[in-house]
């Protein structure tokens, strides 16, 4: 069965159609609001600007032209709520104890108990990064994003992207060292 | 730690492309050379192994840090419904023609369009073939309803699918004595002349649900 694509409901959406509306909510809300709360680090707030990153898509929906995919617009629009709130409320930044609260919220028991396991100690890592790094990741892991859709959301050139992207992931190594885990790169 | 300062030549150009190879993100040509680069340098694969391990743990982060409450789509919901009200959907043809542009990703898209460019071009040489074809043999015609007038006959408008070659698609206009009417347009679409003279409705239809079963076609439907 084939579903309606989001270019099609972004069409309906800017053409005042609600059910369009929730059918795209419900499809991308999870995944934006995870962009933007490893932006902000503030469930509070990411809750908020998703409101406001959907707001503007249904304002907007008018002027998209489907040159970029529309999960990489939405993400463009959600990263601009996410640095604006940031700018406005610096101090909501989340610091390494919050980062450990985050990574925490998953963890049962046993996952707890295996807090030293490689994989483990490379989420706290992960959490640790500074925002353009996790941003960066997210992007190219997470949301699957292209070179090309990164440099778009980001608004820096392909070639940054991909250095970028190289150096987060050496600070990812470095952090682990610190934790005692050499994985022998870089 | 001195792995990157002795690095194989070219080694950190793929090294920098393991993260999108690993998210199945990267181009066919780019996935190509990575695969080659990954096969002939086994340091390079152990390195791809890292980048797996972050891509899982990545994804296990993420898929951790669970979802917003019911209040914000009842928060965003209250919002737009205090938005100025907007023009009403339709459901028009032009509406519809409209939605499956918007369908279109980027890439089909460039697809389509090279697709239909070939098609266009030996589209122009099949009639110019016919129309000199008929000069010779000196066909009957009237003054006053040339057989090609843009707008007299029956058509459709038609999408080629990506995947398809100019020789399919000239086959495809070929067999089934069709006519580009105009195009391209946006998103890849031509208009094509499916009869000569104005044919029912239905009749239409009927031709233009066969013709989408070929394999050459993307889209079609018929149009006025």
């Amino acid at each position: 069965m084939q579903t309606t694509s989001d270019e099609v409901l972004i069409s309906r959406i800017a053409g005042g159609d609600r059910l369009a509306m929730q059918v795209l909510y419900a499809r991308h809300h999870v995944r934006v609001y995870r962009f933007v709360l490893r932006l902000v680090r503030n469930e509070a707030t990411a809750e908020d600007l998703i409101s406001e990153v959907f707001l503007d898509i249904w304002r907007q929906a008018g002027k998209f032209e489907g040159r970029s995919a529309a999960s990489t617009w939405m993400l463009s629009i959600a990263r601009f709520k996410a640095l604006s709130a940031l700018r406005r409320k610096p101090d909501e930044e989340l610091d390494d104890e919050m980062a450990e609260q985050i990574e925490d919220h998953a963890d049962d028991p046993e996952t707890a108990l295996a807090k030293k396991d490689k994989a483990s100690a490379l989420r706290q890592c992960l959490a640790r990064l500074s925002a353009d790094h996790r941003e960066i990741i997210d992007l190219v892991y997470y949301h699957e994003k292209s070179v090309e859709e990164v440099a778009e959301i980001v608004g820096i050139p392909e070639a940054t992207v991909k250095t970028r992207m190289f150096y987060a992931r050496k600070k990812l190594s470095e952090l682990l060292k610190e934790q005692g885990i050499d994985r022998g790169w870089p | 730690m001195n792995a990157t300062k002795q690095e194989a030549p070219g080694r950190q150009e793929i090294e920098e492309l393991l993260p999108w190879h690993a998210a199945g993100t990267l181009s066919r040509r780019d996935a190509q050379r990575v695969e080659d680069a990954l096969a002939r340098d086994p340091e390079l694969a152990r390195r791809y192994e890292l980048v797996r391990d972050e891509l899982g743990e990545t994804i296990h982060l993420n898929e951790t840090l669970g979802a917003p409450s019911a209040r914000a789509m009842e928060k965003l919901f209250a919002k737009i419904d205090a938005e100025p009200a907007r023009r009403q959907v339709s459901f028009s043809l032009g509406s519809r023609i409209s939605e499956f542009f918007a369908s279109l990703t980027p890439r089909t898209l460039a697809l389509a369009s090279g697709a239909a460019v070939l098609a266009i071009l030996v589209q122009a040489g099949f009639i110019a073939g016919m129309m000199l074809n008929e000069t010779t043999t000196g066909g009957y015609q009237t003054a006053s309803a040339p057989a090609t007038a843009p707008d007299a006959g029956s058509f459709a408008i038609i999408r080629f699918a990506p995947q398809a070659s100019s020789e399919e698609i000239t086959k495809f206009l070929e067999t089934n004595k069709l006519s580009i009417a105009s195009g391209p347009m946006a998103g890849g679409l031509y208009k094509v002349r499916v009869a000569v003279t104005g044919i029912p409705k239905a009749e239409l239809a009927r031709i233009v649900k066969k013709l989408q079963e070929d394999k050459a076609v993307g889209f079609i439907a018929t149009t006025e």
